[in-house]
């Protein structure tokens, strides 16, 4: 059984999926949903430990040998980042029930679970697989459960339905490209192995077909990953999509398409071609820093508190791009510590989101007036988040803002750093715009008899909020498996 | 002479994928956008089935004997991009699937198809 502990997280979720539609019945899918979850993230965990223990993991599917067969192939990087999207993913479904309930109607329930374990499968799956088709597969997994998830909050607005055909146009487009660019390396390698792939790679000269593949893999990347100026799929899908799936998503699909920017720029063409050959790391730079800028600008301006939220994510997006452009040691690890810093305070600001949606019924800034005396608890949750993502001391923030602003120095960029400081005023302020509203204003006449959100809400908004002040304060931990991680990952040994 | 007329699959294959993607970008009605992005997809079956023929290669199942001249075989053709496209065209075919199962929904809600009415409704009626 442990020795294919490797393609578990894989294989369970996958395999429960279609249970979820035959079974139908409610509660029962709501259960074998949930317990697939935390037994997934157990599973991850205990990948991480070994892979911490013993280095790189493999697994070759089926028994065939790699390159022919496809490999799963899980070092500290995948480890680490399997484990935040299988945390997350049982989080949030442990918090899904109620909000869920009120979000959604009760006969689509069970398609619901379903998509959601697809998602999880596709996401976990582009980050375990070494092959390079597999990773496409995957991709199109997640994508396409996610735009069905989106749609489903089309009981609350029909705007979701448009917003998910955006993004299912965009996320095509972008995996197209993908496919592309894998089908040119694929001509210039005749393998699809990863690690094969990074060895047969010839770069000297940079020959055009590679330098065409590369292209197309950064733009298709970027569009998933919502990096400036391809995010425009990204605040329609968050703002309408049902509470639950905005905190899944947001948490856990655009970090996991920066892990594969990150796999391919360092593990694929190596950061030699990527930043010498090619000026990748400006280009990343400026896209970043005028994504930065303009997204928390525009989030200062919205009215309603997920599109805000969204476009804070955009820009965060851009810090974890940034951190890729500085091609170093602490950059790398400011990059991967912002992926679990971020996933863990995005995710616990829209599950609190999601208590107010359920309690007031509206995500409007106008109708959370208030707020924090009707609702203390929730809105004590979204403060935290909310310093979180300022960068506040003592929050996870503050960690990976930390990094990000040693990496710029060491490289020399003090004016990066610069504006690095001045972006969480930004924050700053799109923060406060709320926090005022909700504790500094009378509440509603119409909110009078509004109440605090149940226990079962509340637990897991805390779980992720409590996570990101603990990691704020225990950077061993986090920190410490990212530079691991990063050190592999340039091939510098520790 | 030979960059066009040797490279003819290749130039099909960007052509395809040119059309496609425009109609995808300029395209106001939902289903032409739906239309384009599945044209945008083929070209790129095309572009893999392409760098996986051999010229006068045959498929590669053993054992391989001309059926007119009794010969065996000795050049093949890769088999592994065809392969990969049909997982790819399971793909778009879902994808396409999903696609107008939305526009079905786009329609029920808002009574049209055309991206500009869609705006226009949005605007006047916030929910």
């Amino acid at each position: 059984m442990l020795a294919h502990l490797p393609v578990l997280p894989i294989i369970v979720p996958l395999l429960a999926a279609p249970l979820c539609v035959l079974l139908r019945q409610r509660r029962l899918v709501l259960g074998l949903a949930l317990a697939v979850c935390w037994a997934t993230f157990i599973m991850t965990l205990m990948l991480l430990r070994r892979v911490l223990a013993e280095g790189t993991q493999t697994y070759e599917l089926g028994g065939w040998l790699p390159p022919w067969g496809i490999e799963y192939r899980i070092d500290t990087l995948s480890a680490f980042v399997l484990l935040i999207v299988s945390g997350i993913g049982a989080t949030v479904l442990t918090y899904a029930p109620r909000s869920v309930e009120c979000e959604i109607r009760r006969d689509q329930h069970y398609l619901f679970y379903t998509a959601y374990l697809l998602c999880l499968t596709g996401l976990l799956g582009i980050v375990i697989t070494g092959d390079l088709f597999n990773l496409f597969v995957f991709l199109e997994i997640s994508s396409l459960s996610s735009y069905a998830l989106i749609s489903l909050g089309a009981q609350q607005t029909r705007k979701a339905l448009t917003a998910a055909f955006q993004y299912l146009v965009m996320g095509t487009i972008g995996a197209t490209f993908i496919l592309i660019g894998i089908g040119l390396m694929y001509q210039m390698t005749g393998t699809l192995n990863m690690a094969d792939m990074a060895a047969r790679l010839n770069t000297t000269g940079g020959p055009r077909t590679v330098l065409v593949a590369f292209a197309f893999l950064t733009v298709g990347i970027s569009l998933k990953m919502a990096l400036f100026p391809l995010h425009s799929w990204l605040p329609g899908a968050y703002t309408f999509a049902p509470s639950v799936v905005t905190a899944f998503l947001a948490a856990t699909a655009t970090k996991v398409s920066f892990y594969v920017l990150v796999r391919f720029i360092f593990t694929i063409f190596k950061p030699s071609f990527a930043f010498e050959v090619l000026p990748l790391d400006i280009e990343l730079m400026v896209l970043s820093l005028i994504g930065i800028f303009v997204a928390s600008t525009v989030a200062i301006f919205q009215t309603n508190i997920k599109r805000m939220l969204a476009y804070s994510s955009i820009a965060q997006v851009g810090y974890m791009v940034l951190a890729i452009s500085f091609a170093s040691v602490t950059g790398l690890t400011a990059g991967i510590v912002h992926l679990m810093n971020h996933a863990l305070i995005k995710g616990g600001l829209f599950l609190a989101m999601g208590c107010f949606a359920l309690r007031l019924g509206s995500t409007e800034l106008a109708d959370m007036r208030g707020i924090g005396r009707r609702m203390p608890a929730t809105m004590f949750a979204w403060v935290l988040g909310g310093l979180g993502l300022i960068g506040v001391p003592l929050t996870a923030g503050f960690v990976s803002k930390w990094y990000l602003i040693t990496a710029a120095l060491e490289r020399g960029w003090w004016q990066v750093a610069v504006l690095l400081l001045i972006s969480s005023l930004l924050a700053a302020i799109y923060v406060w715009r709320v926090v005022e509203v909700a504790y500094f204003q009378s509440p509603a006449e119409e909110h009078a008899d509004v109440q605090e959100a149940p226990a079962l809400m509340l637990i897991p908004t805390y779980a992720l909020i409590g996570a990101s002040i603990v990691f704020g304060l225990w950077t061993s931990f986090s920190a410490g498996v990212a530079h691991e991680a990063a050190q592999r990952l340039l091939e510098i040994t520790p | 002479m030979n960059q066009v007329l040797g490279l003819y699959n290749y130039w099909v294959v960007i052509c395809l994928m040119m059309i496609g993607f425009y109609v995808v970008i300029a395209g106001g009605n939902l289903i032409k956008k739906v239309i384009g992005l599945s044209i945008f997809q083929v070209s790129v079956f095309l572009l893999y089935i392409t760098m996986g023929k051999v010229e006068g290669g045959t498929a590669p199942i053993k054992p391989a004997k001309n059926f007119y001249t009794g010969e065996d075989f000795t050049v093949f053709s890769n088999p592994l991009p065809s392969v990969l496209m049909l997982t790819a065209i399971v793909v778009g075919v879902a994808t396409t699937a999903l696609a107008l199962a939305l526009i079905v929904r786009i329609h029920e809600a808002y009574g049209t198809i055309e991206e500009d009415e869609i705006l226009a409704a949005d605007q006047e009626s916030p929910c």
